[in-house]
């Protein structure tokens, strides 16, 4: 199939053409909702941060926020943000993809007064984004994001091995695509280890894992309840490392050429990369969107109904239960694999070609339900 | 027609992909190479829920994907039901 995407005047490639209004801070959103509710053909980003954080944590904060609207499936940005300072850092990082971008900041001019300007900007945006048109592209152009969520055994049997085998498809071919979700690659995170491509990486990804599992320790839970969820126990699943296994097999079989910090953008070499997150869906994804990638693979087992504002999200499950009473939500039922009415390389043909058709337009279930979960990580408290 | 599938060979647990019931005799096949083996269930397992390949004796570790996905809490039968009550992490 012929794939048609947005070409940016970075030389990225994006799939949809989104003019976003984006708030710097919590106390922004409802500016931001507000012009969103006015103006046709833009969506708002409300979250809940922005104020008082510090060090790495607001780093993460500036990485995220200048990334979303550096993607590829961003036509333009408006940034709204209390005060000028940071609303204006946000908007120099978005405006060096060469987008239009414009910022605006609440104090000393009122809300209403920024609504007001912000609209006959977004006006502008709007026009010039729905006069772009999708030229010819190539897969090897795109930068794809994987994670699965309310994982059960049917995950490991069915849904990750079909896009563990279009992610091999997809290297093969030279594109780039982002796995993360760190604490749940325990029980298998030697499988990864292994998979690094060199003993630098290897290194950096160990020092990522024991880093987060660390962090998990030093509160001196029993993970069993959150990890694995009571969705994923409820499903069968009986340990984390149960879990992880079924997991992995959605990464395919290629080395990992990168780790990425989080929202760390992928450097130069097509291929697989991992990126140290959270498994929580709308965080990591959040941060592989914020990343560049343009469209996420969502293997679901119990039926995790996760969308992203900017990010289509493919939803497949090989659960017949959640395929039969979640149907509104699932975009490719592979619960063939499990009654072996259907081959894995038959699933991942068909995974592929919805992948394609997603790109062109097609709009994911998530899409059309209106799912736009956006969530920035937070490291620790603000100050 | 099977009603549990296995990873691999050498695996200790299979996933039911249709309800089990007490007593009824199953075929489990393994999906790295296709062959099929007979047992017998001895407690209901549900859609997507595991039962046993072999008797494990507790402490031992339990075997799926090729890979220790854990540590059986108690003696465990051919054909059990096979999940949190008698199997837990061997990392928390």
């Amino acid at each position: 199939m012929e794939l048609y995407g947005y070409r940016r005047s970075d030389g990225s490639v994006g799939v949809r053409n989104h003019v976003i209004v984006l708030p710097v801070d919590d106390i922004s959103n409802a500016a931001c909702e507000a012009v969103a509710s006015k103006i046709a053909g833009t969506v708002a980003l409300p979250h809940a941060y922005g104020r008082l954080q510090y060090g790495k944590d607001l780093d993460l904060h500036f990485r995220t926020m200048i990334g979303t609207g550096a993607n590829p499936n961003v036509a333009a940005a408006i940034v709204i943000g209390i005060e000028p300072t940071w609303t204006e850092r946000i908007v120099e990082g978005i405006a060096a993809t060469g987008k239009p971008v414009a910022g605006f900041s609440i104090e000393r001019n009122g809300e209403l007064e920024i609504v007001r300007q912000a609209c006959w900007t977004a006006i502008d945006f709007v026009q010039q984004a729905s006069e772009q048109r999708r030229e010819r592209i190539e897969l090897a152009e795109l930068t794809v994001s994987i994670k699965c969520g309310e994982s059960d055994t049917t995950t490991g049997l069915g849904s990750c091995p079909t896009v563990g085998a279009v992610v091999d498809r997809l290297v093969s071919a030279g594109a780039t695509v982002l796995f993360g979700e760190t604490s749940e690659l325990t029980g298998g995170e030697h499988l990864v280890a292994a998979r690094m491509a060199t003993e630098e990486l290897r290194e950096a990804f160990l020092a990522a894992y024991d880093g987060y599992v660390s962090e998990i320790a030093a509160g001196g839970v029993d993970l069993l309840g959150s990890q694995p969820t009571q969705g994923n126990i409820a499903g069968g699943l009986s340990t984390i490392e149960e879990k992880a296994l079924g997991n992995i097999q959605k990464t395919g079989t290629f080395p990992v050429v990168g780790v990425l910090e989080p929202a760390g953008r992928p450097s130069g070499d097509r291929g697989l990369y991992f990126m140290d997150t959270s498994s929580a869906a709308a965080e990591c994804i959040t941060l592989m969107a914020a990343a560049g990638a343009v469209v996420h693979f969502f293997p679901t087992g119990q039926g995790n109904i996760i969308g992203n504002p900017i990010e289509p999200v493919i939803k497949l499950t090989a659960n017949s239960l959640t395929a039969a009473t979640m149907s509104e939500h699932i975009d490719l039922d592979v619960s063939g694999l499990l009654t072996r009415d259907l081959r894995l390389s038959e699933a991942a043909d068909q995974l592929l070609e919805l992948l394609c058709r997603t790109v062109n337009g097609r709009l994911t279930a998530a899409e059309a339900l209106g799912h736009r979960e956006f969530v920035m990580t937070k490291l620790y408290r603000s100050a | 027609m099977h009603k549990a599938l296995a990873h691999n060979q050498g695996d200790d647990v299979a996933v039911a992909v249709a309800a089990i019931s007490a007593g009824e005799e199953i075929l489990v096949v393994y999906i790295d190479d296709d062959v099929e083996q007979t047992i017998r269930a001895r407690a209901d397992v549900p859609y997507g829920h595991k039962l046993a390949l072999q008797p494990l004796s507790a402490g031992a570790p339990v075997t799926e994907y090729s890979t220790q996905v854990g540590v059986a809490r108690t003696d465990i039968e051919l054909g059990d039901y096979v999940h949190t009550h008698n199997v837990k992490t061997a990392r928390w």
